[in-house]
């Protein structure tokens, strides 16, 4: 049905939709973050909930302590290589669809502390992210619009074809590894299914210090 | 409260004990006292306990690490050089011992003095790396000896639980220590400049990415 | 002690070693858990109800700050303190700040002192109003009490990013002075947020402090033994709960705190209620030095000129400074081999230290008392594993 169709009948009183909208409607004003604060972004999704913010008006006020019983998963802090299995452990309890967004330099990269022996360089090495919000910590306003931005995604899913999302394609997996602990680092270091490294290529201007030993 | 006589305090009752002042030059003057480690606990317990002193909350605990450095000195050999017998200046490279050092701040509560910079250290970094604990003496010590013997490798003797405490049990290094080298994930560095810049290239010429 | 960790309460019924019918339960509480205050994790021995053994697992957010500051400029290291304790960035500054300026002998302008101190009080308010926010939020009180004390930190926030431009990080100190001047237009803007907060205050204590709840939640819960509590090194509200009057801002007198008439609220009984109540007095004290650092601050220089900021190189040579942060006493100890960046950095911890004593706290009591005790210690994450 197009789109002038749809308005003239509203007009006149008739509703018209299809089951794809009125299912991802539904979905994306009621998304249950899992109540996961990992470090100082922790503090600014707090804020995001409280008065001033009140991430309610979009439906995503139900903090649930519980992943079985949540569908976004708000990775808000450094993600250390002590609690990355523990992430992913959690990721794998949620039922699906279920989503990411990753919150801050940490969670994307490793951040400030991306240097450090203990700091995993982003989550998104073992589990697939949806958004990402860049910024230390990012502002209450950068949550919200990663919520915005996540439910024009869900609103733009298709339920059928070669594009549907991951739940209703039953070939893909909605659960990953989980990372041991070793004895210098987790291993493994990263999920290759999952992790693909930029292309970047590095050199200096002019110069070959090809870093070989 | 001079750090002269605190040690002649000490050395006055606690027998056989070694101690030496540590100056500090900075402009904050906290002096320290490098105590014997074998009498360590016997100067603990006086320093908490003697009336007039009575450093009764341990602040700080921490570790640092010396490694072994490179001393040359410059010394006057004999040597027959063409024929004649010449003194020849040569430099010698020696190692010195590396060592760990514990370092505990005290205060007291009581008084409302302090610091006093109290300091032990191992006979060597890798075996004998081993020190009294002081948390008989003072509680606060114990989760930051556990640190220290986490990730500088400090065995405490005498510790009711060490363990390790930020790291996982079954990693093995010892990450505050100086010669370290830290997991190789330099897959993607997007502003890569002098030190990782060098190890990001190392990871993609060793990987191929 | 297992080596698996589980991420929710994870329980494994053991049989008793005397061959009696009671059973011991092991209860892992964390990392991830709604009252842990982040990733923290307790393993928990309960018998039925009763606490047997509760030792604590650090770790889960050991970000390497030490580490990373020891290959870093002095400078560098600034906004790295702003993570520590990331509820109180300005106190974390001024402690680092001031022990480079112990460590070179640096000396502070009186104008950057009054800035220190008005910046230092409005943390510790918005700090110790979202704890007690936090402490019922934990004891059930879903929402009303939290939403109050974050409206509050609101306005203090708006302050300090209209003072430093962040909220959170705001990486205001240097060695030797602050990094921006207050407009006397924002310290008229402090004026009003400090005159309003008692009101605030009151309003806040009658909801809370004479419930009926709440007493009967928290009074005889928690106690903390007065020689315990010296010994093991507790410092901040947590030691004045248990009656010991030692207050870094009058031991230390660091700063300009000689100049303030204040008092130092004491408890009596140590318990989780003390500590409630001497968080709300504090408060009140903070409100009284605002009062008189605003009416005294006048115009000066905020920086040392002598210092070199950039590529600051002390002479070799080692510091310990320290100061009352909100959670305690938050030392910096630094030495220097004469190079650009520290040989030693590290970061003397209240929140970890206070944690120590949790399972004294928490022997013999009941498990939902576990939470609100440990919510009553006022930890950060960032700090207690760095």
């Amino acid at each position: 049905m197009d789109e002038p169709l749809k308005i003239a009948l509203r007009k006149q009183g008739i509703f018209t939709t299809t089951l794809q909208e009125l299912y991802n409607w539904g979905r994306k004003n009621s998304l249950w973050p899992l109540n996961f604060g990992l470090a100082c972004c922790a503090i600014e999704m707090i804020a995001t909930t409280m008065a001033r913010y009140d991430m309610a008006r979009f439906g995503a006020e139900v903090f649930r302590p519980s992943p079985r019983q949540a569908d976004l998963m708000i990775v808000a802090g450094t993600v250390t290589k002590k609690m990355a299995p523990q992430v992913i452990r959690l990721y794998n309890q949620m039922p699906e669809p279920k989503y990411v967004i990753s919150m801050g330099a940490c969670a994307i990269s490793g951040g400030p502390f991306k240097q450090g022996y203990n700091v995993l360089k982003g989550i998104d090495r073992y589990i697939p992210v949806d958004i990402y919000i860049p910024g230390c910590p990012p502002r209450p306003e950068a949550l919200i619009d990663a919520l915005m931005a996540l439910q024009k995604k869900i609103d733009e899913q298709h339920l059928t074809g070669a594009d549907r999302p991951r739940h209703l394609n039953l070939d893909t997996p909605s659960e990953f590894p989980v990372p041991q602990f070793g004895a210098h680092d987790l291993e493994p270091s990263q999920n290759p299914e999952i992790w693909h490294p930029p292309l970047v290529h590095i050199s200096l201007a002019g110069k070959d210090e090809s870093g070989n030993n | 409260m001079n750090l002269e006589t605190i040690k002649s305090e000490i050395e006055a009752s606690v027998s056989g004990c070694r101690l030496e002042i540590i100056p500090n030059a900075s402009p904050s003057e906290q002096h320290s006292l490098l105590v014997d480690a074998a009498r360590a606990v016997a100067v603990a317990r006086f320093l908490r306990d003697a009336a007039h002193l009575r450093f009764d909350f341990c602040s700080n605990v921490t570790g640092v690490d010396w490694p072994s450095k490179e001393i040359s000195e410059k010394i006057k050999v004999k040597k027959i050089l063409d024929g004649v017998e010449q003194e020849v200046e040569e430099t010698r490279k020696t190692q010195s011992l590396g060592y760990l050092e514990a370092v505990y701040h005290l205060y007291s509560v009581e008084k409302k003095h302090g610091p006093f910079v109290l300091r032990l250290r191992t006979e060597d970094r890798e075996n004998r790396a081993h020190l009294p604990s002081l948390t008989p003496v003072w509680r606060s010590a114990e989760f930051q000896e556990r640190e220290i013997f986490d990730l500088f490798g400090i065995h405490f003797d005498g510790h009711p639980d060490l363990r390790r405490i930020l790291m996982w049990d079954e990693f093995e290094d010892h990450p505050m220590r100086r010669d370290y080298v830290e997991p190789n994930d330099y897959e993607y560095e997007p502003t890569a400049h002098d030190e990782v810049l060098q190890k990001a290239k190392q990871h993609q010429n060793g990987v191929g990415c | 002690m297992a080596t698996t960790t589980y991420p929710t309460a994870h329980i494994t019924p053991k049989p008793s070693t005397d061959g009696g019918e009671d059973q011991f339960l092991e209860v892992s509480m964390g990392p991830q858990h709604p009252s842990t205050h982040g990733v923290f994790r307790m393993n928990v021995v309960l018998d039925g109800e009763r606490v047997v053994k509760l030792k604590p697992v650090f770790g889960y957010l050991h970000r390497n700050h030490e580490k990373i500051a020891e290959n870093e400029s002095y400078l560098g290291s600034m906004p790295y303190t702003d993570r520590l304790d990331y509820l109180c960035s300005i106190t974390n500054n001024w402690a680092y700040a001031l022990a480079v300026e112990k460590l070179a002998g640096i000396q502070v302008p009186e104008r950057a002192e009054y800035l220190r101190v008005i910046t230092g009080e409005l943390t510790r308010l918005q700090n110790h109003a979202c704890l007690i926010g936090f402490l019922m939020q934990d004891m059930g009180a879903s929402g009303t009490p939290l939403m109050y004390a974050f409206r509050e930190r609101e306005k203090i926030l708006d302050l300090f990013e209209s003072l430093t431009g962040a909220r959170m990080m705001c990486n205001y100190m240097r060695f030797g002075g602050c990094r921006v001047d207050a407009s006397a237009d924002w310290l008229q803007q402090a004026q009003k947020v400090m005159e309003a907060f008692p009101r605030f205050l009151d309003e806040y204590e009658r909801l809370l402090t004479e419930n009926e709840i709440l007493m009967a939640r928290t009074q005889g819960v928690g106690v903390l033994p007065r020689e315990l509590a010296v010994n093991a090194g507790i410092t901040g509200p947590m030691l004045r709960a248990s009656g010991i009057n030692y207050d870094i801002r009058k031991v230390d007198k660091y700063g300009i705190y000689d100049r303030f008439a204040f008092k130092v609220p004491l408890g009596e009984h140590g318990d989780v209620y003390d500590r409630y109540m001497i968080r709300v007095l504090e408060m009140r004290e903070s409100i009284r030095i605002l009062q008189q650092a605003m009416r005294e601050i006048s115009p000066g220089p905020i920086q040392d000129p002598k210092t070199k900021i950039r590529g600051f190189r002390p002479k070799a040579g080692e510091a310990y400074g320290r100061i009352e942060s909100p959670k305690g006493e938050l030392g910096f100890y630094l030495i220097s081999d004469g190079s650009p960046n520290p040989y030693r950095y590290r970061v003397r911890p209240p929140s970890l230290i206070n944690l120590t004593v949790l399972e004294e706290m928490c022997l013999g009591q009941n498990v939902a008392d576990v939470v609100i005790t440990l919510g009553s210690i006022d930890i950060v994450l960032g700090e207690v594993d760095r």
